[in-house]
């Protein structure tokens, strides 16, 4: 313990020493303080907080990773736990978010290029059995529902929705566009993913929820059902589109994807706020680099580092605040 | 002995009269439940809306304004509370900086380490050394070896950061479950109370109070600390109070002849008699913190447990393996680490003041001797990417094997259950009136325990109804008890079984181990891609989780049958099932009846973890709650999971009590 003890403040000594010597930059932070950037539990998230990370640390600024479990990131920003979070996504995190932001201590920093999708999706495979697919109308015919069928829904087709609380609103999609499926939800997305690669493996049928930038519509080839095109109208007035009875007869809605902050930060590091609002990148970047990531097994840091040599103009535009 | 020429005495304390009148009766009342259901008021057969209380809209109110507004004076709580939370983080960032991180310094992208971690080869064999000290070769063979692996396979940084967090929280369970444990016994009427109190810590998932922690503690490792040492504390605090009350009188009485003070006398007595039992408790934290590391490191805790979070959501099951084999390692030395120190303790070694400091020279020598090297071979400072082994690969492609060749007779296995068993006793319940189903509850508590015990176990049923969770909640109940008889029914037999030899006991143990402590996540996955989302995967979640209390319990039960019983049987001429049927089962049975308890409870525990394969239970309930930042419906649904689980475990409890009384009746009498 002794000796530890005195390593630890000859280590000070030494650190005080070394610090003056490497800020020799042109441009100064503004705080030394750490700027904490969000990692989430999904790929496209942790290789923009990475590419985010790493221009705040070519000015100088002190950078730390935090993980975060995505649901209860809202309490931590109000809070000023953490300092920036590079996606929010409307389609699932829409009310959340704006409750946050409505507190005053939580920012909108803007949507990126990249635009959410998500919505019924089935293996290429599929059409072979149900050739009338991408167009909804083919899911109303029994032998095509009976196709996407397990024991236990038959006749009626087998759709596997995503977790609970990431809403949707598929059984009222079903019963509007009165389609023969049952609505299975699945309990988390990993394990809603791990039923499409065991079924694609096996080219056994499947029918599930898919959202885009994701790895998976890049390593597995399929694409998504054709629904009418959603509009706000579609979710709140019954009497628009293919039912009037009924609302929810369109597809989910398509939506941003937006980067967050912490309101407390801005006087703190208004440079590097300023960096976070420019920054954006669009869904097929984002997508690749996922599948770089995912599929390749490259780090983070490396895809990160390659985008950022690859694209200096457009980083270095944005930061030009602190250049 | 004589009772045991005379077998037929058994029975009447096995098979009671009442019980058996209950059951028939009880199986009237649930036959006839579809009548019922027309017969009754609709109050009491669906729990009207109207009726619910707003306790969780109370309850989030409250812990928003305490949160958020809240002050004494001018400081607000929350400030408080977050600065206690930075000074619990000092002794782990104390530890990581020494065993993960070392010392940084510079800033922006020029950041680099000035002082390094301790070096891996450094730390391994201090660790051999200390453990060679505390329970000899063996005992250091086995950590050196541990540490080896998450070394090659790539998980020292990760493993050294888990462990800085795991150390301190079990540190602060054992201690604050001693104090709790010894505060409890300073009046009869705290017992009760706080072993309640305990009950509800263990079973109310820790997502309920996840977004609250956050709040008052702010992200980071000081969250995952507290949410890991709720979780933790409970067993520490029984162990305490079992271990201290079972102290005998008369070396209290000799220490306060003597003239010691109320301190000594529980310093340097009561403590060290009760560390036998104490030590059973200091197990349980390790392993309780342990099985938290990955929802830990969902709060900021980072580590391992964060490396099969991320492997996981690839679905690179072999990577998640692997990470979830390096938590179950760390898990296991500590385990063994812990227990050889108790036992040591226990002995009270004086002698040792010698071995004691020779072999701290010989830690100190070896550290500035591995320092030293490892400043001349960085391998042996970080060990080299491009060095490590990984059997991931391999793992991949055996689940892509088993899924593409034997997913067609496991998926008809599946569907047979689901359509033939489960989903016909899952409607069941469903369709049973709530107040017939609390009645039944309540009637199984007057079986077991009297008046007492079925008011109490049918209040908390009633609980779940009048909080409005009851369909959750049967649907929880549902897959607790499928889980339950499909885990004895497996484990209670190979308890049996691999309870006749030592080696058999002690590579079950080994077993038991890697199933409570392996990240639950890491297996389930496997099971979703051949069982799909749903209730099966959910019941095999569940076995998987709580078959080992029930193979640890049965194990127990029956390597402790009394020897001169099964003496007097075998010169009585009992053939070997007879000897099984009146000696040995009636002997193990108190201890089957506590393993049906734990199994129980640990089903119980594991229902969050169900809702990650989409179920509608209680879980599911937590997890959505959580999502929509609905503080109060969180806590309140997970009220009703321990209302669940304290309801099952007064029953048991009762029951246990009154078996064992009868038990010993019999003995007497025989």
């Amino acid at each position: 313990m002794f000796k530890l003890k005195r390593l630890l403040s000859v280590s000070a000594c030494l650190a005080a020493f070394t610090l003056p010597v490497n800020t020799a930059s042109a441009f100064e932070p503004e705080s030394n303080d750490p700027i904490i950037i969000m990692l989430g539990n999904w790929t496209s998230m942790n290789v923009q907080a990475e590419i985010a990370g790493q221009i705040l640390q070519k000015l100088g600024y002190t950078v730390t990773y935090q993980p975060m479990d995505d649901s209860a990131r809202y309490p931590a920003f109000e809070a000023g736990d953490a300092t920036f979070a590079m996606e929010t996504w409307a389609t699932t995190q829409k009310d959340t978010f704006e409750a946050s932001v409505a507190t005053g201590n939580v920012l909108d920093m803007g949507a990126l290029d990249a635009q959410a999708k998500e919505d019924w999706w089935y293996p290429s495979y599929m059409k072979e059995v149900c050739p009338g697919l991408p167009n909804w109308e083919a899911l109303k015919e029994p032998a095509c529902a009976a196709a996407f069928a397990a024991p236990e829904t038959a006749p009626k087709g087998r759709y596997l929705s995503g977790p609970v609380d990431w809403g949707g609103f598929d059984p009222e999609r079903v019963e509007a566009l009165g389609l023969p499926f049952d609505v299975v939800n699945a309990g988390t997305d990993a394990s809603m993913f791990a039923e499409l690669q065991s079924a694609y493996e096996r080219k056994a049928p499947i029918m599930l929820w898919v959202y885009a930038p994701h790895w998976a519509p890049a390593k597995f080839e399929g694409e998504w059902v054709q629904f009418p095109k959603y509009e706000d109208a579609c979710y709140t007035d019954a009497k628009w589109g293919v039912n009037p009875d009924k609302a929810y007869d369109c597809a989910k809605p398509e939506g941003w994807i937006k980067k967050m902050a912490w309101a407390g930060g801005e006087q703190k590091w208004p440079c590097a706020y300023d960096i976070i609002r420019k920054y954006n990148v669009d869904g097929k970047t984002l997508g690749l680099m996922a599948g770089e990531v995912d599929l390749d097994g490259k780090s983070n840091a490396d895809v990160a580092q390659n985008w950022l040599a690859a694209n200096e103009s457009t980083w270095k535009g944005w930061a030009a605040c602190g250049m | 002995m004589s009772q045991v020429a005379h077998p037929l005495n058994f029975r009447g304390s096995t098979l009671p009269g009442k019980p058996t009148l209950f059951a028939v009766f009880a199986l009237t009342v649930v036959l006839l439940s579809p009548v019922l259901a027309e017969l009754l008021p609709g109050v009491l057969v669906d729990y009207p809306k109207s009726a619910v209380l707003p306790l969780s809209a109370w309850i989030g109110e409250n812990l928003n304004w305490l949160a958020r507004k809240a002050a004494i004076g001018p400081i607000k709580i929350a400030d408080m509370t977050r600065a206690i939370a930075a000074v619990l983080e000092w002794p782990i960032d104390f530890l990581n900086t020494v065993l993960a991180s070392g010392i940084l310094a510079g800033r922006g992208d020029k950041v680099h380490i000035v002082v390094p971690p301790l070096s891996w080869l450094a730390a391994i064999g201090l660790a051999g050394i200390f453990a060679n000290f505390i329970g000899g070769l063996r005992l250091a063979i086995l950590t050196v070896a541990g540490l080896i692996y998450l070394v090659v396979f790539g998980f020292w940084i990760e493993a050294m950061a888990t462990l800085s967090s795991v150390v301190v929280s079990t540190i602060a369970s054992i201690a604050a479950g001693i104090a709790i444990g010894a505060w409890a016994l300073r009046k009869p009427s705290y017992g009760a109370p706080v072993e309640a109190l305990m009950n509800v810590m263990q079973t109310v998932p820790i997502f309920s109070y996840l977004v609250p922690t956050l709040l008052f503690l702010g992200y980071g490792p000081s969250a995952a600390l507290v949410a890991t040492a709720i979780y933790a504390l409970p067993p520490m605090v029984h162990a305490t109070m079992l271990g201290l009350r079972n102290v005998p009188p008369e070396i209290i009485e000799y220490g306060k002849m003597a003239g010691a003070s109320p301190r000594t006398i529980f310093w340097k007595i009561k403590l060290p008699v009760a560390l036998p039992a104490l030590s059973i408790g200091i197990n349980q934290t390790i392993m309780a913190c342990l099985n938290m590391v990955v929802i830990a490191s969902m709060i900021g805790a980072g580590g391992l447990g964060y490396v099969v979070l991320l492997a996981l959501r690839k679905l690179d099951i072999g990577g998640a393996l692997e990470a979830g084999l390096a938590i179950v390692i760390l898990a296991v030395i500590l385990d063994r680490l812990s227990l050889a120190a108790a036992r040591r303790n226990a002995a009270v070694v004086s002698s040792a003041e010698g071995i004691w400091r020779k072999t701290l020279q010989k830690a100190a020598a070896w550290s500035v001797f591995a320092t030293l090297i490892a400043i001349l071979a960085p391998a042996l400072q970080t060990w080299p990417e491009n060095w490590q082994l990984t059997t991931a690969p391999w793992w991949n492609s055996l689940v892509t094997w088993i899924n593409i060749n034997w997913f067609e007779p496991l998926d008809a296995f599946r569907s047979f259950l689901l359509i033939n068993i489960m989903n016909p006793t899952k409607n069941a319940m469903l369709d049973m009136p709530w107040f017939i189903f609390v009645a039944l509850v309540g009637l199984l508590g007057a079986a077991a325990g009297g008046l007492r015990v079925a008011t109490i176990a049918g209040c908390l049923m009633a609980f779940v109804a009048v909080t409005g969770f009851w369909d959750a909640g049967v649907t929880s109940i549902y897959l607790i008890s499928l889980g339950v008889i499909i885990s004895v029914l497996i484990g209670f037999p190979i308890g049996y079984l691999v309870s006749k030899t030592e080696g058999r006991r002690q590579t079950t143990g080994l077993v038991l181990d890697t199933l409570q402590t392996l990240p639950t996540l890491v297996y389930l996955l496997p099971a979703v891609m051949l069982f799909r989302n749903g209730d099966f995967s959910a019941l095999i979640a569940i076995i998987s989780y709580a078959i080992a209390p029930a193979i640890r319990y049965a194990m127990h039960a029956f390597a402790n049958v009394p020897e001169d019983r099964l003496e007097a049987a075998s010169m009585s001429g009992a053939s070997s099932w007879q000897t099984f049927k009146w000696v040995r089962v009636p002997a193990a049975f108190p201890t089957l009846i506590l393993g049906l308890n734990q199994t129980v409870m640990m089903a119980i525990s594991m229902l969050v973890i169900t809702a990650l394969v989409g179920t509608r239970d209680l879980g599911q309930q937590v997890f959505i709650a959580l999502s929509r930042a609905k503080v109060g419906d969180g806590i309140v649904a997970g009220l009703c999971v321990a209302a669940i689980a304290l309801s099952a475990d007064i029953v048991f409890k009762a029951f246990a009590a009154r078996q064992s009384k009868l038990m010993g009746a019999g003995h007497h009498h025989g």
